[in-house]
């Protein structure tokens, strides 16, 4: 049952994903550790950092394409679980400083000690062990989720309703955070780590090792969602995407289909934020930021919802534009961003790698017709329908494609 | 007929929108494996007694009974479907995005859990169902197209096929003949009536050549109650159905 599960996920189209992942998980590192510096093939480790940064946003994207582009569930507010998973994997690294900090307290961290808090409130105990920590990473998110999700999808809440509610948990978090009493060092954030486990933060064997942990999650991940959009299960999901109340009369509880995927998603999210967090060394409330959210969606329409390898593709590509515009042209990089959401609304509204994806289908389904005209013995896929010789009904749909739905 | 002995139950039920009745006491009762015709002028409350009987819509009083001893107003529209009642709705809806074969595996009767979903794996018994529906539906030839592709006849085709696949003791069908050339409108009947063989089915429907075809005993909506109830040649002797409905 299991075997069968795992093996669904696997195909040609996720052999040559996971090909690409395996070359850059082994030569990125490589080219850094291995290739001395001077050499055109050696890549500077603040490349590797920020391409660890990338595959960390994929991460984010592919939990977010779960939720929106399987299940129409759009989710203005991921940002805020892979936050918490940061700041749960931040508060391992701050009880991992011990005695380097500023004021040289072995329990307490610099910004307690500075609010003249004399013991660790209770919420910190447990995170000096990693494992506490990783748990940690995936159970805050998906409890808050699970609760989140539990409340929202039981009353129905759906579309543009359910998005403005994803918005405003992430901002009450956002504003949560802010405060100083809460004991996550407010404004400033968790900053200034030294180790994990036991390894220098700096060195750059740690942010290899680091790059080489975000691309194995992220290709593990991929290969979850993947099996899981390729069960019966996922068919389910698109089913309650594009008619819920048809999957309701069919006796499926949709509720319990969408707090499965949603509380996945959040822990996906979780993990991508607990790596992000020791790869750029802060966590702060800005993190929680709406604007941050909505960047994920654009990522993942940019590269095509509903695809999983397209919403990764979104999220490096974006990026990337991102580093390059703010380094070259800091003050076009907004402008830019919105002009991209916009083109590629207009013009590819299945996103990048939708479009190439069903242009291939074309293209064979067209050389398979012609095939078939030239004398071949096999049948095209799907004969050409000729308008309204099935039906006098003037509602006749056929032409509508069967495209992700807008979350109404 | 008494609750006991039969398979739906309707008694004195009542529902309004913004004080715009929609049923009034409407009261019917469905015996097991009978096929029963419902007809009437738009606004009868043909629609929103499906919607009563699928659990969409709560009705204000009266009381509605499945089986003679389940009471439906109490259960929502999964736990019904469950109980074993079927629906077609008046625009076909399929899932576009899915190949026919896959619309047809998810209606077909199984666990409906995220983790029996998650794990299954389809069987034979299953893969052999699918196909004697496909036959029954004629889509047999359309099994990997996308039902988005479907033309708005194969689409009522392809809905009724899923219904079937659900196994349901009754089958309430809204209007399967909209949409259809006489043809079509011909063999669905012919279908119909296979299905009735061992099913309970509703019917619901305006085509009075189709409801004929049927031969079963119908009944006549007005106004959110029934006006009349018999064969189609008593009701259409009715003076009042001539009224309301047939000589409009």
């Amino acid at each position: 049952m299991m075997s069968s599960f795992l093996f669904r996920a696997m195909d040609a189209r996720a052999g040559i994903f996971l090909g690409i992942m395996a070359a850059v998980i082994i030569l990125i590192p490589a080219g850094n550790l291995l290739v001395p510096p001077g050499s055109p093939f050696h890549v500077p480790t603040y490349a590797v950092t920020l391409m660890g940064k990338y595959l960390t946003y994929a991460l984010l994207a592919l939990a977010v394409d779960l939720v929106w582009g399987y299940c129409g569930i759009l989710s203005l507010g991921h940002a805020a679980f892979f936050a918490l998973g940061g700041y749960a994997m931040g508060m391992y690294l701050m009880r991992q400083i011990g005695t380097r900090g500023v004021y040289g307290d072995p329990i307490l961290p610099d910004f307690m000690v500075f609010l003249n808090w004399n013991e660790l409130p209770w919420y910190w105990y447990g995170f000096d062990m990693f494992w506490f920590a990783a748990l940690m990473v995936l159970l805050v998110p998906g409890a808050l989720a699970f609760v989140f999700g539990w409340f929202a999808f039981r009353s129905r809440v759906t579309g543009v309703y359910l998005s403005i509610i994803t918005q405003a948990l992430t901002y009450a978090l956002l504003l949560a955070f802010f405060r100083n009493d809460m004991g996550f060092g407010g404004n400033n954030g968790l900053t200034d780590f030294k180790d994990i486990l036991g390894f220098d933060i700096q060195s750059d064997r740690t942010r290899a090792g680091l790059f080489a942990a975000s691309g194995i999650a992220l290709v593990l991940s991929f290969l979850l969602c993947r099996a899981i959009t390729r069960s019966k299960l996922g068919k389910v999901l698109v089913a309650v995407r594009d008619a819920e109340s048809r999957t309701r009369f069919l006796g499926y509880r949709v509720e319990h289909y969408k707090l499965f995927v949603w509380t996945l998603s959040a822990m996906m999210a979780g993990v991508a934020g607990a790596l992000y967090v020791p790869q750029v060394g802060i966590i702060n409330p800005g993190e929680f930021e709406p604007a941050n959210s909505i960047e994920v969606v654009i990522w993942v329409a940019v590269g095509g919802r509903g695809t999983l390898v397209g919403a990764m593709f979104g999220a490096v590509l974006v990026n990337f534009g991102k580093t390059w515009f703010t380094a070259a042209l800091p003050d076009v990089w907004l402008f830019a961003l919105g002009a991209l959401f916009v083109i590629v609304t207009l013009c590819l509204p299945k996103g990048i790698v939708g479009t190439i994806g069903s242009g291939w289908n074309a293209l064979r389904q067209r050389k398979a017709s012609a095939d078939y005209e030239a004398g071949s013995d096999e049948p095209p896929a799907s004969p050409p329908q000729s308008a309204g010789s099935q039906s006098r009904s003037s509602q006749d749909t056929s032409a509508k494609t069967a495209e992700p739905q807008p979350a109404e | 007929m008494a609750r006991s002995n039969s398979l739906l139950y309707l008694d004195g039920v009542s529902v309004s929108f913004d004080g715009f009745k929609a049923l009034n006491e409407l009261s019917l009762t469905i015996a097991p494996g009978e096929m029963r015709a419902i007809i009437g002028p738009n606004g009868a409350g043909k629609t929103t007694m499906m919607d009563v009987i699928t659990g969409k819509t709560r009705p204000d009083t009266g009381e509605v009974y499945f089986n003679g001893t389940v009471d439906l107003t109490g259960e929502d529209e999964v736990s019904i479907a469950e109980l074993g009642v079927g629906r077609k709705f008046q625009k076909p809806t399929v899932f576009e995005s899915h190949t026919v074969w896959d619309n047809l595996e998810l209606a077909l009767k199984a666990p409906r859990g995220p983790f029996n979903t998650l794990f299954h794996v389809i069987t034979g018994g299953e893969r052999k169902r699918i196909d004697d529906l496909l036959d029954l539906i004629r889509l047999g030839e359309k099994r990997g197209e996308l039902a988005a592709n479907l033309s708005h006849g194969q689409k009522q085709w392809l809905e009724i096929g899923m219904l079937l696949a659900q196994d349901p003791k009754l089958l309430l069908v809204d209007e399967p003949a909209a949409g259809m050339t006489d043809a079509e409108t011909a063999e669905t009947a012919e279908l119909l009536k296979d299905i009735a063989n061992d099913h309970s089915v509703v019917v619901v429907e305006h085509d009075m050549v189709f409801v004929r075809s049927l031969s079963v005993k119908v009944t006549v909506l007005h106004e959110g109650s029934v006006l009349a109830e018999g064969s189609l040649d008593h009701v259409s002797a009715d003076e009042r159905v001539v009224e309301v409905y047939l000589g409009r």
